[in-house]
């Protein structure tokens, strides 16, 4: 028989024909194959740098031990040679998440506005600005900081706040910091800002995922607008939201040129409000030009991978939270 | 006296009051809950229907039959402008409700929805709330704490949608728990908790089993002793077995409207016939 058709029934048009050799088999596999190596150097990839940091960091990590690596508070890289990682975690989290503490309810809030309220066209400028924000590069943000924000908010913020605590507290002195403007409290409104983009756009699309008839059911049950966001919206959406913001807060800690810019890069505890701390990426940037003892480079390499797994830990956390708190397809059995 | 519900353009005032012919409440004068005077939805320039004049009588259930796109979700829509949400549809005509017109620039939507509550095709409950908090939220709205009221509303709009025997026993857990046809009964419970005096309800079994669905149809018996009720069913036997009143549409025109048992018996338009027949549709 010339084929072998289901059944073993008469040869048909479709069965009859002598198939495609190419197509049958040699398309398929060469197909496959193609995608299989595309995908796993991705996977390899992000293994390959994970281990180079590992292993370019294990001299130190050797020398003091992970866990005492991250716990060590002194990080000295010219009289002592002691490092230590803690001072730069410790900037990392509190700028990242007091950053994404002050961008998300605006951020939220400017997705509500542009999803539910405001019309196409208005909508449309104000995805288009958001978009613009996100795409200014951050050394661009850096040097805007630098020049006018840090100035402005030395001047009409942090000396009034100053010279308050001076004369009334003057006990949270050295909580508050000398206010010269570059440090951890310019760092986190500016870390804030260029945030803002990624908790809205992020925030909008899990808005705009929440299916009509949810709404509707919600305006049919007599609500106003904003029972509406409340009630149906917010709930069916609060997935999307809070993972979208967990992302954003990765973009956080990852982001270099702007604090390393603005944070007045101090090396050693304890940080205060006003003054100058750092961040993980903060410090390497800054530190590997002239990382001439085979140590201090490993120690930044170390800082690198610690980097590395938060920023996975954070990744991780986000689609942990959007697969639990989502509500997909399939709930309407 | 003959019923004169018609779809003329100009309806005369006195025809207003129609006459109710009953089989049990022969010749009984009712009041119009609710009536629509020529109204016309256009999408654009296309028209979803097209100058629908029909009154719906007090405590009567009326049932809009129809094939698929004959504008009867449409209408139905208009009815408790469901339409203001759409940007693109347009509204001509009135809708009475207490011969107040709905579309008036003094009505507030939100209380016109208040009173005109509607079930959908498919359950919507809200996924991230308990049974209980779904079956209540309308009442949470219009700002009612109280927690004994609001068990005893859950508790009775549970029961009038055949539902609270299955879920008496897990009203804190989610809504999303239940099966499509205990949602659906969901849906209606908390239609039905905000007490409205009319009730829209567009193919509300369609999702739902025989049994489900013939205790639906005993709900709409009750509720009619109290509420105006207005379904759209693609159920010819549904239409038959629950409503006083049919209005037949096609492609966006009210083609017939009057007693049930006339409609089904004793058709005046051929199209009405061949649909109710099965000949198309």
């Amino acid at each position: 028989m010339e084929s072998d058709s289901a059944g073993g029934g008469a040869p048909t048009i479709l069965n009859g024909r002598k198939p495609n050799i190419l197509y049958l088999w040699l398309g398929d596999k060469i197909f496959t194959a193609v995608v299989v190596i595309l995908g796993a150097s991705i996977i390899m990839l992000a293994l390959g740098m994970a281990w180079v940091l590992f292993d370019e960091g294990s001299l130190s990590l050797r020398e003091y031990g992970f866990i005492n690596f991250i716990k060590g508070k002194t990080w000295d890289p010219a009289v002592q040679l002691v490092f230590g990682a803690w001072p730069f975690i410790f900037g990392t989290v509190i700028t990242s998440s007091m950053a994404l503490l002050i961008a998300f309810f605006p951020a939220l809030a400017v997705a509500i506005f542009s999803a539910e309220y405001a019309p196409p066209w208005l909508s449309g400028i104000i995805d288009n600005l958001v978009q613009l924000i996100a795409a200014i590069p951050s050394v661009v943000i850096g040097i805007w900081g630098i020049f006018v924000l840090a100035p402005w908010l030395r001047d009409t913020v942090y000396m009034p706040i100053y010279l308050w605590t001076e004369l009334n507290q003057p006990g949270l002195l050295p909580i508050l910091g000398n206010p010269i403007g570059y440090g951890m409290a310019t760092a986190t409104i500016v870390l804030a800002l260029m945030i803002v983009p990624y908790t809205t756009a992020l925030a909008k699309d899990a808005i705009k995922a929440v299916p009509k008839d949810q709404r509707e059911a919600s305006w049919a049950l007599g609500s106003t607008r904003w029972e509406v966001i409340r009630m149906a919206v917010l709930p069916y959406a609060r997935g999307g939201i809070t993972a979208g913001a967990i992302l954003s807060l990765g973009r956080a800690i990852g982001e270099t040129m702007a604090v390393a810019m603005l944070i007045g890069n101090k090396n050693t505890l304890p940080f205060s409000i006003f003054g100058a701390g750092a961040t993980m990426p903060s410090v390497i940037v800054n530190e590997f030009r002239e990382a001439v003892e085979s140590l201090h480079l490993s120690s930044l390499m170390a800082i690198g991978f610690v980097l590395f797994i938060i920023a996975l830990i954070v990744n991780l956390t986000a689609a942990y939270i959007n697969r639990k708190l989502s509500i997909g397809g399939g709930q309407i059995l | 006296m003959e019923i004169n519900i018609m779809k003329s353009k100009d309806l005369p005032e006195e025809t207003l009051k129609t006459v109710h012919s009953n089989t049990e409440n022969q010749k009984t004068v009712m009041k119009n809950r609710m009536e629509t005077k020529n109204l016309t939805v256009k999408y654009g320039s296309i028209y979803g229907v097209k100058n629908i004049s029909l009154p719906f009588q007090d405590k009567t259930v009326t049932a809009l039959i129809g094939p698929s796109g004959c504008g009867k979700t449409t209408y139905l829509r208009a009815l408790n402008r469901m339409h203001d949400l759409t940007r693109e549809a347009k509204i001509e005509g009135e809708v009475l409700l207490d011969n107040k017109n709905i579309y008036d620039e003094d009505i507030n939507p939100v209380t016109i929805r208040r009173k005109i509550g509607m079930v959908f095709q498919k359950p919507t409950p809200f996924p991230t709330m308990s049974i209980y908090d779904n079956v209540v939220a309308g009442l949470k709205l219009v700002g009612i704490r109280n927690r004994s009221l609001l068990d005893e509303v859950c508790e009775k709009a549970l029961k009038q949608a055949a539902l609270f025997d299955e879920v008496k026993d897990r009203l804190k857990t989610p809504a999303v728990s239940i099966s499509g046809g205990q949602q659906q009964r969901l849906s209606i419970a908390r239609a039905l908790a905000v007490e409205p005096e009319v009730l829209l309800m567009d193919e509300p079994t369609s999702s739902l089993d025989p049994q489900a669905t013939l205790r639906i149809e005993e709900l709409i018996h009750v509720l009619k002793k109290d509420i105006t009720i207005i379904i759209i069913t693609h159920n010819m036997q549904q239409a038959a077995r629950v409503s006083d009143k049919t209005a037949f549409f096609y492609v966006g025109d009210l083609i017939e409207a009057g007693d049930t048992n006339t409609i089904f018996t004793n058709p005046k338009e051929k199209q009405t016939e061949d649909y109710i027949t099965g000949r198309f549709g």
